[in-house]
């Protein structure tokens, strides 16, 4: 045996050197690499659960409607039907979790009417606009239009 | 039979590399199926977004709403979503003028005048949830990815903040989080989407000028959406695979 590695002493050391080299590598790769890293793609698999566990903040019509369906009803043939609750309303997760912790407070209608409703060179044509000043005079939206249903046929000509 | 000290070394050294690519590969075999979140099966769908042009309004519910449900820092300049308002001059497509005061946060005051006979529209923007995404192709770690049902989501506890994926983003739709230091971008509202709810932006638009869809589902109304429209998405060029489609785009949009 000796006779064998006779002036080969030097590559025995390296190939030692090298083989624990691969051992540490192996060893630390196990260590410092998430174990579902790889199962999915080059990412760490349970990254997915992380992006899904984010909390709510809006609940969702469906939710809303699950209790108010009065309003439901009453907004489902006004021109505003096709808008959420908490567009106007505001994120209410909380509210639909449990009612009773947040009662949530009826908004100002008319800035909430003018965030859409006021007249840009921007908005497409066939978007209802009004300069709110000149339409209004400076009376609240909601004396004349109702937010849920704003019923143009009902109100004056100049609705 | 004996064992001296070199075979000892020798064979406790070939069992250990051994062992421990046996239990990487068990690993591969007990993780099994992708479906992780509880009645979502990520391979029955592939999201993406349709925006409708002519619908905008520009009133920056979206806006408000994702810095909202996905806790964006409020200053301007970290956005997820935001709307873009572009002035086309009469003449000189060429060089649209295009502004976003605060993404549309607080809508948008008026700046230009009726009948110059310029083009004037609102060009919502957020991550186009490429299928070929740069921004994936360079993240060093495997801090982003394109998730099994087509959204390119952030790894935050991985991510290193090196910003490679900033700069590759050709739509300009990443940014660092002041707080993490980590990348943030649009998730597609990945928590409301696998629940089955839809995005926080679909949710408040008033008009519906931007939809989710998924293209997976065959009664899902994207589809009519991208038969009866022309549409068209950003940047083509780039062949980034990107899935926010939208109908009437002017060819003047960046």
């Amino acid at each position: 045996m000796r006779e064998l590695f006779k002036d080969k002493e030097h590559l025995v050391r390296m190939a030692g050197l090298f083989g624990v080299g691969l051992l540490v590598f192996v060893v630390l790769r196990g260590v410092l690499i998430p174990a579902d890293f790889g199962d999915l793609g080059h990412y760490r698999a349970s990254a997915l659960d992380d992006n899904s566990s984010v909390e709510l903040r809006f609940a969702g019509r469906a939710a809303c409607e699950l209790c108010h369906d009065d309003v439901a009803a009453e907004r489902a043939k006004s021109a505003h039907r096709s808008i959420a609750c908490e567009a106007c309303h505001g994120a209410l997760a909380v509210h639909a979790d449990n009612p009773e912790a947040v009662f949530p407070e009826r908004p100002e209608a008319t800035p909430l009417c003018v965030a859409c409703h006021e007249a840009n060179v921007t908005k497409p044509a066939w978007f209802p606009t009004v300069i709110p000043d000149e339409h209004s005079e400076g009376e609240a939206c909601d004396e004349c239009h109702m937010p849920h249903a704003p019923g143009f046929e009902e109100v004056g000509s100049d609705g | 039979m004996t064992v001296n000290r070199r075979q000892f070394v020798l064979a406790s050294g070939k069992y250990l590399v051994m062992s421990a690519a046996a239990s990487r590969a068990v690993g591969y075999v007990l993780a099994g199926s992708p479906e992780r979140a509880p009645g979502y099966s990520a391979h029955d769908h592939w999201w993406a977004m349709a925006i409708d042009i002519d619908l905008c309004i520009g009133c920056g519910g979206c806006v408000r709403a994702c810095k909202e449900e996905n806790d964006v820092p409020l200053e301007p300049f970290f956005f997820r979503t935001w709307v873009e308002r572009y002035h086309v001059p009469e003449g000189d497509i060429e060089h649209p003028m295009v502004d976003s005061p605060n993404g549309g946060y607080d809508g948008f005051p008026e700046r230009y005048r009726e009948g110059d006979g310029s083009k004037n529209f609102f060009v919502p923007k957020l991550c186009n949830h490429c299928a070929h995404s740069p921004c994936v192709q360079v993240c060093p770690v495997g801090a982003t990815f394109e998730s099994p049902d087509g959204v390119v989501l952030v790894d935050k506890d991985y991510c290193l903040g090196c910003r490679y994926c900033v700069q590759a983003c050709p739509y300009g739709c990443r940014f660092i989080d002041p707080r993490t230091h980590s990348v943030d971008k649009c998730s597609l509202c990945y928590h409301r989407i696998t629940k089955g709810l839809t995005t926080a932006c679909c949710e408040v638009c008033p008009t519906g000028a931007r939809t989710l869809g998924d293209l997976k589902d065959p009664s899902d109304p994207i589809h009519e959406f991208l038969r009866t429209n022309m549409v068209q998405v950003l940047k083509p060029q780039m062949a980034t695979g990107a899935k926010v489609y939208y109908a009437d785009l002017d060819g003047s949009v960046r």
